[in-house]
């Protein structure tokens, strides 16, 4: 068993490949104007700034679904703040994160605090943040579409195309993944997001702040999905009070397939790095393949079998590679 | 060694839940270098006893002292503070965590500074490692490995060598032996020797007198919340012992009975009480 297929991200490398090898032989591609092209690549960008929180989250044993109604109220919360009442755009960027931060901390304590499955207390936040971006933009703008001018600084660090192509927010998703991976796998806290996630109750006996945590956790995926959101509407110009809950699947499909463990305690950032990519790749690649892309669909579900199909022989491996339990007994010699 | 003062003692010890009475006035002491098994058939309140010592339950009434003076064991946190590790049946914790990683939960070593303090893996490898082959799993050699790649014998000895390295003085083993098989039960017998050869006391809950029998130093059988017999190693049979778990009925006379049942039920025999 080489070291490399017990990784968390193993199964998301081989899927890449496989799906490029794939689009190559059957969909004709060009693999060249593949990875030039933008379209995929700020896909990835955007879904991948929210599924590595939101894939952390896992890791840490909880679910974060409200993230879907977290990028709209993103936007809406920057147009109305710096469009509809012309307040200075850093207002507009400290209000936005501040709303997510406040969602973030509202999960996270309800968590932390009760025993309801964080996929129920998101789903509540999730209706109840729609409802709020909804009636509060009806009431505050009495539309559903506000327009927003962003100057020139703030177009070009959140909203601007380099090279008329790529959004700026590839950079945005590559300095967050860093930074996230190094917190994930060489610090300290990161060690006690995979304590939680593996088991709760003995990570706080052994003395991780687990409620702490989890707040700081749950905080983290709203203000990125809500720093999508935003960024969104510093591009385009506007915002508009729906969308994002395209975010919620194709989010832990990338989780998934990058390796993460759906009952927590096992992943890494790279592996759903990779894992976004593959989901972009298939999703947005297939249009440049000579397939109808109507089966983009099917290619996905059939890629995230095969990843999950992976991740769980693979980790079977990890668990498996030692030495055969038989030579225990011989081994064991304890001084009398 | 019954000179010295028990490092953890339970005073009159009672234990409700609203009017379910679970303990009644349970008395018990261990000292260093002493093995105390605690003995008792399901629901005869094993549990509860090692959530009080373990800081997860207060008594209702009654006095715990650690070292002969009154003390309170508020959060789990504060009996582990107090020296107090509580391994629980399947070793605890982390199946999909490295044994190094999951040995330093809490504490991990790390090297640099500031922002830009990392987990040192190498150090914690290391220490893991020595700490569990200094208790003669020599099998374990890799601090990379999971946890879960362990076998059941090797999680719980692992478990007992964190709580060892990070300074208990008391170790409550919780079913430490009933989800293994015959060799691998010997192994963790054998590290319970050694932990007591280190000078812990040993707290060792089980219902399989066998594994008491060739360990204990002391023996407390618990019957419906109440400690029902207390003596020590060879003074009683393990005939006796099992009977005392079975409630005072003795196996002859449930045998007895069943083949009573049988005679005068067509060979049937009785449905299974639960």
């Amino acid at each position: 068993m080489s070291p490399f297929l017990r990784r968390p991200e193993a199964a998301a490398i081989i899927s890449l490949f496989a799906i490029l090898a794939f689009y190559a032989a059957l969909g004709g591609v060009n693999l060249g104007t593949l990875f030039g092209a933008a379209s995929w690549l700020n896909f990835a960008a955007n879904l991948g700034i929210v599924a590595i929180p939101v894939g952390i989250l896992m890791i840490g044993g909880h679910i974060d679904i409200s993230i879907g109604a977290m990028i709209p109220a993103g936007s809406m919360t920057i147009a109305i703040l710096s469009g509809y009442y012309e307040l200075p755009i850093w207002v507009g960027i400290l209000g936005t994160l501040s709303l997510a931060a406040v969602v973030g901390l509202v999960n996270g304590i309800l968590t932390a605090r009760t025993t309801v499955p964080s996929l129920i207390i998101t789903l509540s936040t999730l209706v109840v943040m729609q409802g709020v971006v909804l009636a509060g933009a009806n009431l505050l703008t009495g539309g559903s579409s506000v327009a927003l001018t962003s100057p020139d600084w703030a177009k070009s660090v959140f909203g601007s195309l380099i090279g008329g192509s790529h959004q700026v927010v590839i950079f945005w998703w590559m300095g967050f993944a860093a930074i996230l991976a190094f917190l994930l796998h060489k610090t300290r806290v990161g060690n006690w997001v995979f304590a939680m996630g593996g088991d709760l109750v003995s990570a706080r006996n052994a003395g991780v702040p687990t409620t702490r945590l989890t707040i700081v956790l749950f905080m983290l995926s709203a203000m990125s999905a809500a720093f999508v959101g935003m960024c969104g509407a510093i591009q385009f110009n506007s915002a508009q009070v729906s969308g994002g809950m395209g975010y919620i699947f194709n989010a832990i499909v990338s989780v998934v397939v990058g390796g993460v463990v759906l009952t927590g305690g096992f992943g890494s950032v790279l592996g759903i790095f990779v894992g976004t990519i593959t989901f972009a790749i298939v999703s947005q690649g297939i249009y440049f393949t000579d397939i109808d892309r109507n089966w983009s669909s099917l290619i996905i579900g059939v890629t995230l079998l095969l990843a999950v199909a992976m991740n769980e022989s693979f980790r079977k491996f990890a668990l498996r590679s030692g030495p055969k339990p038989r030579a225990s007994a011989q081994a064991i010699a304890v001084k009398a | 060694m019954s000179d010295q003062k028990p490092i953890l003692a339970l005073r009159g010890v009672n234990k409700s839940f609203g009017p379910i009475d679970v303990l009644h006035d349970i008395n018990l002491e261990v000292r260093a270098g002493e093995v105390l098994c605690l003995l008792g058939d399901n629901g005869a309140g094993k549990s509860t006893l090692i959530k009080i010592m373990s800081g997860v339950h207060q008594p209702t009434s009654g006095t715990i002292e650690m070292d002969g003076q009154a003390t309170g064991l508020p959060t789990p946190r504060a009996a582990s503070e107090k020296g107090i590790a509580t391994v629980h049946q399947f070793g605890g914790t982390f199946p999909l965590m490295s044994i190094g990683r999951s040995f330093f939960v809490g504490v991990e070593p790390t090297k640099g500074w500031g922002p830009f303090k990392v987990y040192d893996r190498k150090r914690a490898n290391e220490i893991a490692v020595k700490a569990v082959q200094n208790f003669g799993i020599t099998r374990i050699d890799d601090g990379d490995r999971l946890v879960g790649g362990l076998s059941g014998g090797e999680r719980q000895s692992l478990a007992i060598a964190r709580a060892v390295h990070f300074g208990a003085r008391v170790l409550i083993l919780d079913e430490p032996t009933a989800a293994l098989g015959v060799k691998q039960a010997a192994h963790v017998l054998r590290i319970v020797n050694e932990a007591k050869r280190r000078g812990l006391a040993v707290i060792f809950i089980t219902h399989q007198v066998m594994h008491a029998m060739a360990v204990g130093d002391h023996f407390a059988v618990l019957i419906r919340g109440a400690v029902a017999a207390d003596f020590k190693k060879g003074q009683k049979t393990r005939e006796e012992i099992t009977d005392l778990m079975a409630g005072g009925e003795t196996m002859a006379n449930l045998e007895a009975s069943i083949d009573g049942y049988m005679a005068s039920h067509d060979g049937h025999p009785p449905a299974p009480v639960h």
